[in-house]
């Protein structure tokens, strides 16, 4: 076996980071109870521009500045037409797709290259120093932090500030919320402009570190797949990590996999989580003295991936589809979804909002 | 109706009534190209636009050229086709595998016009197909990286597993086992003919995984900043000569050079002499271009790799010469055997020594 | 300061006045943007809506009209049900690739048999289980686990995308095909052809069962039990329940319906216009649709107008791209102008515009 853990490990955080932070500005979104589908749209407009502004500025932070606003400007075509003018949210955001894809294409006309900027690693002193988790937490660059960061901060504004608690209220009930006397639209307004924003970063990453370079089509579906993210962590913040780490290392994983060329570390993996999996169960089995099926979709549905596993490794497998691995997170997501049955989303997600209704 | 013109049609008029060139001849040859991804896409797409742009030079006021970009492979594909072959196009090229059923439909409703598909295999009297002998230039990459490589781990980022990329693999590999008998490879399908980010993932998960030398079939210039930031990796630009990244890591590339075969065939075209070819061309016309092997790379091997190049371009030698094994122990090429088109087209087996399965 | 004020009854005039606004204001917009890219606004606007139909090769354009309209308008009718009782399904573009993978598989299964009067029945019905199927995880999910049917559809358009491309180059490749990705043309085998059923006019089968769902959807709207209890569903979900809907039986039926009719546009494209089952096969369909639902206004005459409507803009956009040098990206960012503001003058119909502190009225 060839695969480092330690440096697949450090490497899924670094191609985790663009769903992550698209992924945290659009968990605001919902939470405020509105839908945006056009993270993809958003996410490429600041891939473009984020990559203009900091190859013509010759500056790292210009760049993530100029693809947040980008991003935050083209949001605001959608908080105008589903606040003010009460479109429907979800043609409204697959619009706001179509409309980024064209547009980023046609500012970057000119702009197709690559860049000699790079963003420098920022070892933590001290943190960095510890064997195995120091390469692996504590040797990225500063977006990567900011990414965590701000996962942080979006958790401490929607549990411990009065203004997260308005914006989940209005998310959850916006007749009440109105009731109340808070502006719903304008909470909605600034949810959505904040999740453009991170969507804008979340594009500057891939253009001007993870790959870097701008062409069209660049962020290849990954706005869609911060949507799916926003779910699989059932609008939990902490929980986006985890969802983040699984999408993004899902990706990571198969391209080792085939490297490789063995199953050894796949075997580990799915070994050590089934037993997770099972240990979980049991504990909440005999803690609440109860068994219910569908409580425990879930982990059911891990064992059964795992034992199918295990099942086709017995009959001789040597190696997975990797065709069909990419499938795996998604159905994890829908997984998480039953799991959760109507518990997560906010109640007025995607419902459009007038205070005469 | 106005059409994407590149030259004064005024100034050519002239210049005609001055020469007192028949009528016939007025009427300027029109050349149409339909491409499958943008034109500045840094990869296929550009480089035909780019041999395209070379044509148009090459003729001047002769011809009238024009194209449609991004045109997805499926049911756009053959309305795209259609609406170039009506605008009165005499000769249009369709440069993408996905294209060929469409353009052999077109072809059948506009007999006057002549067609010419890329990488494809359905000929038609008025359907020419083309393609260029890439793995000639993966034999010559496979050596170099095998004499390069330090860790004996090479890593190789495939695109979709067809008939031509599986050639690639194969080439490289003998040759790189020729030179080095310990080498390794690793190879990553990433199902995509482009898409950086993911080939700048696949990049880094192989140089983590040990590998000193990444060979792509796949566009982007990802993995060569992926190699690039890494340091004391080596690379081969694809389509492109993709020289800003020399002398490290780009040691050499495969270009894609389709200019002398377009020009060829719009002459043939004005002239009226146009008919139905199946090309299959390599180093020797030129359709397959050998980047520069840089410095870093020793001088015995630079003129090893340049002596391939040379006896693959006269005929000399062929990159698929016995005896060669398949993977699942089969002789396919008995000693001094060399592979004939047919089996090289279908080609779909790893030669021996490759570990893993194509996948299907 | 302007506000909003929601109207008692939604206007008759904006009803069909909105629609014709927005179409003017998107021009209006779109002259900017082509004149800005170095176009001739005029020209650009009449190639893009006006050759398609009446221009020199209109008797080649309106045909691919009428193709291209065809599975948008098929899905779009689909999905206005389940859209107006408010139930969700934005999986189309999965359930659309399943019906295509399922028609086409039973058509290659059988390959070569020539019995067409067996073969293309077969495939249509497996198109439509297909469809069905795959919306069928989401209603059951919904109904059965509370799960959001939004989410659950949305993440099996990605499995679906996996299943396509990976059956591409293995289980559906072509056998003849030198190992090149796709399967087997199905244009080109007789028995599974979804060709034009009047030679030159575009109708192919799946255009003909468009109108024919445009005509029963009015019907169903209009004169049935079933659409007036998605109506009263959409307009108050607890009245519905007095009046003795049952909520888990609409939820189910309108998202079976809307997979089914995807499911059937999918067939129906891969055994013509697209003829193969190949990655490239989804082509946003299923997403369009869903644009061209809202923009019909949920309404089965509104749906094949902004079908139509929807067609000519990507045909008259391909030819303004080859004839007037306009890149495939000002096309698709028109288009969504198009669609914001076709969104956006919806709001004229049901709210009218007041001056806030003018109490008068």
């Amino acid at each position: 076996m060839d695969i480092n853990p330690i440096l697949i490990l450090a490497a899924l955080m670094v191609a985790s980071t663009p769903i992550l932070l698209a992924a945290i500005g659009e968990l605001v979104v919902e939470r405020a109870g509105v839908l945006n589908l056009g993270v993809e749209g958003m996410m490429i407009v600041g891939a473009v521009c984020g990559f203009i502004a900091g190859h013509n500025s010759g500056s790292m932070f210009m760049g993530f500045t100029g693809a947040a606003l980008a991003g935050a400007a083209v949001s605001l075509i959608f908080a105008v037409l589903t606040q003010y003018l009460l479109t429907n949210q979800v043609a409204t955001g697959l619009g706001l797709t179509m409309f980024g894809l064209g547009l980023s294409s046609l500012i970057g006309q000119s702009a197709v290259g690559t860049t000699d900027l790079s963003l420098p690693k920022l070892p933590i002193p001290l943190l960095s120093d510890i064997p195995f988790i120091g390469p692996i937490l504590f040797q990225h660059d500063a977006i990567v932090y900011l990414s965590i960061g701000i996962v942080a901060g979006v958790w401490y504004f929607l549990s411990r500030t009065r203004a997260g608690l308005i914006l989940r209220a209005v998310g959850e009930n916006h007749g009440a919320a109105h009731a109340l006397g808070y502006h719903v639209r304008l909470v909605r307004v600034g949810a959505i402009v904040f999740g453009g924003a991170c969507a804008g970063l979340a594009g500057a990453y891939i253009s001007l570190v993870r790959v870097p370079q701008w062409i069209d089509g660049i962020t290849a579906g990954a706005g869609w797949i911060a949507l799916a993210i926003v779910v699989f962590a059932s609008w939990k913040p902490w929980r986006l990590i985890a969802g983040a780490y699984l999408f993004g290392g899902v990706t990571v994983l198969q391209l080792n996999l085939q490297a490789d060329g063995t199953l050894a570390l796949l075997d580990l993996i799915i070994i050590v989580v089934a037993a997770l999996t099972i240990g979980y169960a049991i504990y909440r089995a005999i803690k609440t003295a109860r068994f219910d099926v569908r409580d425990n979709i879930v982990p059911l549905s891990i064992i059964g991936i795992a034992a199918l596993y295990a099942l086709l490794r017995l009959l001789g497998m040597e190696t997975i589809p990797v065709e069909y691995l990419s499938m795996l997170p998604y159905l994890a997501t829908i997984a998480v979804l039953v799991g959760l049955r109507s518990g997560g989303a906010a109640a007025s997600l995607g419902k459009t909002f007038h205070p005469s209704s | 109706m106005k059409r994407r013109t590149l030259l004064a049609s005024g100034a050519a008029a002239a210049m005609a009534a001055v020469t007192g060139l028949p009528a016939r001849a007025q009427e300027k040859t029109k050349v149409g190209f339909i491409y499958v991804g943008p034109i500045n896409d840094g990869g296929w797409t550009q480089h035909h636009h780019h041999s395209a742009m070379e044509m148009v030079e090459h003729f001047g006021d002769a011809i009238e050229f024009m194209y449609q970009e991004s045109v997805p492979e499926g049911p756009d594909a053959e309305r795209a086709i259609t609406q170039m072959a009506r605008s009165g196009a005499d000769i249009i090229f369709t440069t993408s595998f996905g294209f060929m059923d469409p353009t052999i439909n077109v072809a059948a409703n506009f007999p006057n016009t002549v067609f010419e598909h890329a990488t494809g295999y359905k000929q038609a009297d008025n359907v020419s197909v083309y393609s260029a002998r890439f793995y000639e230039g993966r034999a010559i990459q496979g050596t170099l990286a095998g004499r390069v490589t330090q860790t004996n781990k090479i890593g190789y980022i495939a695109s979709v597993p067809i008939p031509e990329v599986i050639r690639g693999i194969n080439a490289s590999y003998l040759h790189a086992k020729k030179v080095n008998p310990d080498v390794e490879f690793k190879i990553i399908w990433i199902f995509e003919w482009l898409n950086p980010a993911k080939e700048a993932d696949a990049a880094k998960a192989l140089i983590e995984q040990g590998c000193d030398v990444v060979l792509q079939h796949t566009d982007s210039t990802a993995p060569h900043q992926a190699a690039k930031e890494a340091g004391g990796v080596y690379t081969f630009g694809q389509a492109a000569d993709m020289a800003e990244y020399g002398p490290m890591p780009r040691i050499s590339s495969i270009i894609d050079n389709w200019a002398p075969y377009y020009i060829d065939r719009v002459q043939a075209v004005i002239d009226g002499t146009w008919t139905s070819t199946n090309t299959w061309d390599g180093i020797g016309t030129g359709m397959v271009g050998i980047g520069e092997v840089s410095d870093v790379v020793p001088a015995e091997y630079k003129a090893e790799a340049e002596a391939m190049r040379d006896a693959i371009a006269t005929g000399d030698y062929h990159p698929f010469t016995g005896p060669i094994t398949k993977q699942d122990g089969t002789v396919w090429l008995a000693e001094g055997e060399v592979a004939n088109d047919g089996d090289l087209a279908g080609m779909f087996f790893y030669v021996e020594g490759i570990e893993g399965d194509i996948p299907s | 300061m302007l506000k909003l004020e929601k109207r008692p009854q939604p206007s008759k005039f904006w009803t069909y006045a909105a629609p014709l606004l927005a179409v003017v204001i998107t021009i209006v917009l779109g002259m900017g943007l082509f004149a800005f890219l170095g176009n001739d606004p005029i020209l650009s606007i009449k190639t893009i809506f006006w050759d398609p139909v009446f221009g020199e090769f209109a008797y080649m354009d309106r045909p691919e009209v009428i193709k291209k309209a065809a599975p948008l308008i098929l899905i779009a009718i689909g999905l206005s049900f389940g859209f107006r009782a408010g139930i969700w399904n934005i999986g189309a573009e999965g359930q659309y690739i399943i019906g295509a993978i399922c028609g086409a598989g039973v058509a290659l299964a059988f390959y070569p048999t020539e019995a067409r009067w067996l073969i293309f029945p077969l495939m249509i019905i497996a198109g439509l289980l297909g469809g069905l199927l795959w919306a069928l995880i989401p209603a059951i999910l919904r109904v059965y686990f509370k799960t959001n049917e939004i989410l659950v559809s949305l993440m099996l358009v990605y499995v679906a995308e996996v299943l396509i491309k990976a059956f591409s180059i293995g289980l559906l490749r072509n056998p003849d095909g030198f190992g090149m990705p796709g399967s087997r043309n199905l244009r080109q085998y007789a028995s599974a052809a979804n060709n034009e059923v009047i030679a030159g006019t575009g109708m192919h089968w799946g255009a003909i069962t468009a109108v024919f769902a445009v005509i029963v959807a009015y019907i169903l709207f209009t004169r049935h039990q079933f659409g007036f209890n998605v109506r009263l569903a959409g307009q108050s979900p607890r009245a519905a329940g007095f009046a003795g809907v049952n909520a888990n039986r609409l939820v189910m039926r309108c998202l079976l319906l809307s997979g089914a009719l995807a499911g059937v546009a999918g067939m129906f494209e891969v055994s013509g216009p697209a003829g193969q089952i190949m990655g490239s096969f989804p082509s946003f369909y299923g997403f369009t649709a869903i644009i061209v639902a809202f923009l019909g206004r949920l309404h089965p005459i509104g749906i094949l107008l902004a079908g139509l409507l929807m067609a000519l803009t990507y045909i008259g956009g391909e030819t303004a791209e080859l004839t007037l040098n306009l890149p495939s990206a000002a096309i698709l960012t028109f288009q969504g102008m198009l669609l914001f503001s076709l969104l956006a003058v919806d709001v004229l119909t049901n709210y009218r515009f007041k001056f806030a502190g003018a109490e008068v009225r």
